[in-house]
């Protein structure tokens, strides 16, 4: 066991953080007095204004990175990356992940669509597509959920049809992050529903500015309004857009959807560092909060879930390092990290007691507060990464089924389905 | 970077988890559990045999000079299959104190004899209910003898020797006494795991040999230590306790289906395995921290132990639950696991004393966290 890098690695990681160093000074420092007082991520931004500036940020920073070859790293060049090896991605990532940059923006694309249009579009359509999602200069979003699907993903009913070589697209979709700034989606739509649930869908990539398409905002508990609503009315798609077989599009989404299981990380917020000094800050029953044993045995079981996830990371490194495969020990990351911040930022309102309603000084356990119940839910709940656990890493049967080979328009839905 | 354990030492895990199967560790833990012996002598002597009460001692003290690494993937086997062996008091403890603070003559003597098997150590240190602080030892030292009494010690109604804790006029040291001596009454214990056993003993004026004077922070060190290599037992057993539940909840049929089919039951163990996860890798940081002798670890310790016993816990008693009635019979072998986890969990101090262990540690160290 040591930590230390291979000298290959060793090389890499100098590399990295010597163009990081050198450019990220420079970009800050050519960033013009209006830039500076943009966010620099995408959420949670209360208004357009604040998104928009992030966004071009986010986009001039994507293109120094694209022009010296360093972003999407892992891709293969011809698609606009470098050919790194997984480790070498994690390095960059490391190196990157010391600076406050600019981004939020890409991962859907990058981490999701990008993956899919390698293994399923044509070689035309990658060349055109790849290099400008790589470079920032095309956004894409995600069109995956409905009002009556989430979890249950293969539940949609957006509704296409073929005509000649063109499909026509009707339905909706809900919780598409980004959506309103998008230039492109991927899509998933049910072409048959005749045939039982999983076997009707087909999958395409569509420009987001088509005719029909009508995009609304959600807002959410914590105020942003990163999510939409994405309304399709006669909604025109080539049929050379489609990723995958007529009718096999359900095959297309598991593969985006083990693609963003592995981009979804911890979940941002407060952590044991801040909830200790807080304790550390704010006196209960007249002696720091810390002294309190009550308050110290919370902090024990915190740093305890907090430091596993970090060498549960380690262990992943350790393993892209050797060449090998990381196991399933990632899955449960965002679990424990989402509920770890949830109970930490409550935990916390109790710490500064009646003065923590103030939202004024407070605003980072407010924003963890109102926007844990949100991370616990999105790119998989917490019970279906229970499934997900149970089923592909221990092996356990899935559950019993009753919508399994029936036509899909003869499966029962509830009130609460639309 | 690797963090991972060595291909000899999975190796070596491999070959020690091959010989519990072949002696059926488990089926032995029950004769001890059932019966009038405090160990599992036959167990004992294959494992001697195999050289593993030599590893961390060094060759020059009859020892195969292996580092602590090799000593965690052994407990983490022998915690898998609860073995019923005196393996923690004289490994883990006893042989500890006397490499970290025995003279040269107290090794000479002492450490070939550990390492061959032919003498078994342990260590005796809390007193009465609560786990000791400085001021709380009442055991004393003076004029090369030893006064006073040790609660619960294990093994040492087995062991031939004890490192006991005593106050002196510079502070609190570690002692060695003879357990043969006829001034030490040793009481066996009725307790919820006499898998392993556990004693009383009281000490009138027994000839002692002192390995340090002024050794609380050796002992806590010892603590240190020895809470990694627990913690490697703990995630052995849970790991047991976990695979045990899956694989009956597969082939048990309820309402017509697998029960391993209902979410509750998966939930279950999914959250078992989270558990387990977050205790391994902490278990990981621990054995970094202790083969490298780190300032880490303290933290590492405290925190490897505070996941590996919560992880123990929940796997032990969900496995119990994922059987039902079942679960609760003797003839199952459950209940094995279920006392075993509470039994580790109080070992070298419980859950409270070791979440006060880490919040200090990370209050006094600047280490960043």
């Amino acid at each position: 066991m040591d930590f230390n890098d291979t000298p290959e690695e060793a090389k890499f990681r100098k590399e990295a953080s010597e163009w990081l160093k050198a450019n990220f000074e420079k970009f800050e420092n050519e960033k013009s007095s209006n830039d500076k007082s943009a966010k620099s991520s995408a959420e949670p931004s209360k208004n357009s204004q604040d998104e928009n500036k992030a966004l071009e940020l986010a986009k001039k920073w994507q293109t120094i990175k694209y022009d010296a070859g360093w972003a999407c790293l892992h891709w293969p060049k011809d698609y606009g990356g470098r050919d790194a090896t997984p480790i070498e991605r994690v390095i960059w990532a490391q190196e990157e992940s010391k600076y406050a940059i600019p981004g939020g923006f890409f991962e859907i694309g990058q981490g999701m669509a990008g993956p899919v249009m390698m293994m399923y579009a044509t070689e035309e359509q990658k060349k055109e597509h790849l290099p400008p999602m790589a470079k920032g200069e095309k956004i894409w979003c995600q069109l995956f959920s409905e009002p009556g699907a989430g979890s249950d993903l293969a539940g949609i009913k957006t509704k296409a049809e073929l005509d000649g070589d063109t499909w026509t697209i009707n339905g909706q979709k809900v919780w598409t992050s980004g959506a309103h700034y998008s230039d492109w989606g991927i899509l998933v739509t049910r072409s048959d529903f005749n045939a039982p649930k999983h076997k009707g869908l087909t999958y395409f990539f569509l420009d987001m500015k088509s005719p029909g398409i009508e995009i609304r905002p959600i807002k959410q508990i914590n105020g942003g309004a990163n999510f939409n609503e994405v309304y399709f009315t006669d909604v025109k798609i080539p049929d050379s857009q489609r990723l995958g077989d007529v009718g096999d599009g359900w095959r297309v989404a598991l593969t985006t959807l083990m693609n963003e299981r592995l981009a979804v990380g911890d979940a941002s917020g407060v952590d044991f560092k801040e909830i200790f000094e807080l304790a550390k800050e704010n006196d209960f029953y007249g002696e720091p909060a810390v002294k309190n044993s009550a308050v110290r045995e919370k902090l024990a079981d915190w740093y305890c879930e907090y430091s596993g996830l970090k060498n549960t990371k380690m262990r992943r490194i350790s393993a892209l390092s050797k060449g090998d495969t990381p196991g399933p020990e990632a899955s449960i990351t965002k679990i424990v990290s989402a509920n770890k911040l949830q109970d930490i930022a409550n935990f916390g309102m109790d710490i500064l007691d009646q003065a923590g309603i103030n939202s004024e000084g407070n605003l980072k356990y407010h924003g963890s507060l109102l926007g844990a119940p949100l991370i616990r839910i999105a790119g998989g709940t917490d019970e279906i990464l229970r499934n997900i656990i149970a089923e592909q890493v221990l092996g356990m049967p899935q559950d019993v089924r009753l919508d399994k080979d029936v036509p899909f328009n003869e499966i029962p839905t509830g009130d609460k389905s639309n | 970077m690797n963090f991972e354990f060595s291909d000899e030492q999975m190796a070596m895990k491999d070959e020690v988890r091959k010989l519990l199967d072949k002696e059926n560790s488990l089926k032995r833990n029950r004769t001890i559990l059932e019966g009038e012996d405090k160990f599992d002598k036959e167990l004992w002597d294959s494992l001697v045999a195999m050289g593993l009460t030599a590893v961390t001692i060094p060759e020059e003290f009859g020892g195969i000079g292996m580092g602590y690494l090799e000593l965690c993937v052994v407990a983490e086997e022998l915690g898998r299959a609860i073995a019923p062996v005196p393996y923690s008091s004289s490994v883990y403890l006893a042989t500890t104190a006397i490499l970290n603070c025995a003279n040269e003559d107290l090794k000479k003597e002492y450490l070939p004899k550990l390492a061959s098997g032919e003498i078994i150590g342990t260590f005796a240190h809390a007193e009465s209910s609560g786990f000791p602080i400085e001021k709380s030892i009442n055991c004393s030292f003076g004029s090369g003898k030893i006064n006073g009494t040790k609660a619960a010690v294990p093994d040492a109604d087995v062991a031939d020797f004890a490192i006991v804790s005593a106050k002196n006029d510079s502070g609190i040291g570690l002692y060695l006494v003879n357990l043969k001596d006829e001034s030490i009454n040793i009481s066996s214990l009725d307790t919820f795991d006499p898998s392993r056993s556990h004693a009383n003993i009281e000490i009138n004026n027994a000839e002692a040999k002192e390995l340090i004077a002024d050794g609380w922070l050796e002992i806590e060190k010892i603590l240190d230590q020895s809470a990694v290599l627990f913690s490697f037992e703990q995630i052995g057993g849970a790991e047991a306790a976990m695979n045990m539940a899956k694989d009956y909840a597969q082939g048990r049929y309820a309402f017509g289906r697998s029960i391993a089919s209902f979410q509750a039951i998966k939930h279950k163990i999914a959250d078992m395995y989270i558990s387990l996860q977050l205790a391994r890798s902490n278990c990981y940081f621990g054995a970094w921290a202790l083969s490298n002798e780190a300032a880490e670890l303290p933290t590492a310790a405290a925190t490897a132990r505070v996941s590996a016993t919560k992880a123990f816990y929940e796997c032990s008693k969900e496995n119990i639950q994922t059987h039902g009635g079942m679960g609760a019979t003797w003839e199952f072998d459950c209940h094995l696991f279920y006392r075993r986890s509470r039994l580790l969990a109080s070992n070298i101090g419980s859950q409270g004393v070791w979440k006060e262990k880490l919040i200090s540690s990370i209050e006094k160290s600047n280490l960043q966290i």
